[in-house]
């Protein structure tokens, strides 16, 4: 009856190894955190294609400097391929990724398949996130789910990942094996309280931070001040968030129509200067990196450039913060 | 009512301190309550609590109140319903992402206990809620959760939910319950 020939399946069926002693994930991310050196990330922008080869031509500039890609969910409620999508063909071509789960589209049932489904592809980063309000996007009308938050899916996936169960309490014979990432947003209000909320994604199970843009230095240092006091630079990689700006028209757009974007009026002006704003951008960038980099308690920077992911290399290149990646 | 919540919030400490004593006084009254049949209390608690508290927080009956540990300002108004809040969205001045109209939720939340006496408990990790309970009297679990130490096998799914998030649980065990539900009023519907 059965006429299908028989299929191969074991080059299909990489072995699920455990990660290194003092290791959660085994991620390439993972190893240069917890190694003490200065990691960099970088955010892909997602295809609005189903082409593999869209998905390697946007990972093409950032994979050389990256030590794991950041592949967005929807960002600004805008509909792209997914993420676990991108991070399962990045990963199969040997690049870290850093899989992102946004709470505003599923709900706790589909997230933790997902979870899942994306260690069995090999993904070993994930970064928690609420997700902006289907109002910004491109489809106004979606219905906003919001089942869990940022904080309850990070206690969600530690709990999987530690515990071995769902939620439900139900067994989960191989548990995912995932280095657990956070946002968090240093310059917006309420400042005062910014890190007593790192502290509590801390407390639910985020084993790195990745901020959203720093454009505002000092705002920066006090939060970062605050962090040190509180502990947190011990028990948390924190990433700060950079990229370069195209033009001051671009920023006030940022500045306007991104939520959470903090681009100080300075910063603006210094764009308006500009002969070659897109120069001026790129050189802000690497002050900004150099400047991050001599902050106590900073172990590296998330790098997003959109529509500019040409430059991540030659940004990362002239910050000089790569200097201790000698080899691998 | 959008004003009497800012109230409310600016007032934590007052709500706080009559809470702490109305719940006890509650608690005291389990005995009474399980005589009369938790059964048969739920609707009518649950329709002078969603008055009470409709008015002053504009709860939405989650089911599963944590007001005490969030400033007195309900997170069930925040559009995005976080528990953990707030987002990275939140606007210049305090004003909410998704409705600009509005004073965040979650910047209320956390002016709100910095007022309050255990206004630390902010810093717990919430659990997500459970949508079965929406609608239910929290008042009315809080005492079956207080009153009686569950004894015997709990059901696995609480059971997880209660140790995963056992820091919620300790401060308000509603968040995280693991009292059996009461039957439902021969009336009533049954939930699902």
């Amino acid at each position: 009856m059965n006429s299908n020939p028989p299929v191969d399946l074991a080059p299909w069926q990489p072995s699920y190894d455990p990660p290194p002693p003092g290791h959660v994930s085994g991620s390439r991310l993972e190893r240069v955190l917890r190694q003490g050196r200065f990691a960099v990330t970088a955010e892909l922008n997602p295809p609005d294609s189903a082409d593999p080869a869209d998905v390697f031509a946007a990972a093409r500039p950032l994979a050389q400097v990256a030590d794991a890609i950041n592949a967005t969910d929807a960002s600004g409620a805008n509909c792209h391929m997914s993420s676990i999508g991108i991070s399962a063909l990045l990963t199969r071509a040997g690049i870290g990724t850093v899989y992102q789960i946004s709470c505003r589209d599923r709900n706790r049932i589909a997230i933790q398949g997902d979870v899942l489904g994306a260690a069995a592809m090999g993904v070993r980063n994930v970064l928690c996130l609420t997700g902006d309000g289907v109002g910004v996007g491109d489809q106004p009308g979606a219905r906003p789910v919001f089942d869990l938050d940022s904080i309850s899916l990070l206690r969600t996936i530690r709990t999987m990942r530690d515990d071995g169960v769902f939620l439900s309490g139900r067994r989960i014979t191989s548990p995912p094996r995932m280095f657990l990432g956070a946002a968090e947003n240093p310059c917006i209000t309420p400042l005062d309280w910014r890190p007593d909320r790192l502290a509590k994604k801390v407390e639910a199970g985020a084993d790195f931070i990745q901020t959203n843009y720093i454009f505002d230095i000092p705002t920066f240092e006090r939060f970062m001040a605050r962090v040190r006091d509180l502990g947190l630079d011990k028990r948390v990689f924190i990433l700060a968030g950079v990229g370069p700006l195209a033009s001051a028209k671009a920023a006030r757009w940022m500045r306007n129509h991104v939520p959470g974007v903090h681009i100080p009026d300075a910063v603006i002006a210094r764009m308006e200067r500009a002969t070659d704003p897109g120069e001026e951008g790129k050189r802000l960038c690497i002050e900004l990196i150099q400047q991050i980099r001599q902050i106590a308690g900073v172990s590296g920077v998330h790098v997003m450039a959109y529509r500019r992911e040409h430059l991540v290399s030659e940004i990362i290149a002239q910050s000089g913060v790569r200097q201790d990646h000698l080899s691998d | 009512m959008y004003r009497i919540r800012r109230f409310a919030v600016r007032h934590a400490r007052t709500f706080e301190w009559v809470y702490v004593r109305f719940e006890a006084a509650l608690v005291a009254l389990d005995p009474l309550f399980r005589r009369i049949g938790y059964h048969r209390l739920e609707r009518p608690v649950a329709a002078v609590e969603k008055l009470t508290k409709g008015l002053l927080f504009d709860c939405r009956m989650c089911g599963q109140c944590v007001l005490s540990s969030t400033g007195m300002s309900c997170p069930m108004n925040c559009p995005k319903n976080l528990r953990n809040g707030p987002c990275g969205g939140v606007r210049p001045g305090g004003f909410c992402e998704v409705d600009p109209q509005m004073h965040c939720v979650w910047v209320m939340a956390w002016e709100g206990a910095a007022r309050m006496r255990d206004g630390a408990r902010i810093n717990d990790v919430q659990p997500p809620v459970d949508r079965s309970l929406e609608g239910s009297s929290s008042w009315l679990r809080v005492v079956r959760e207080k009153a009686v130490r569950p004894t015997g096998p709990t059901d696995a799914p609480r059971g997880t939910m209660a140790r995963a998030f056992s820091q919620a649980r300790a401060h308000e065990p509603s968040a995280a319950p693991l009292a059996p539900e009461p039957r439902p009023a021969a009336d009533g519907k049954p939930r699902r």
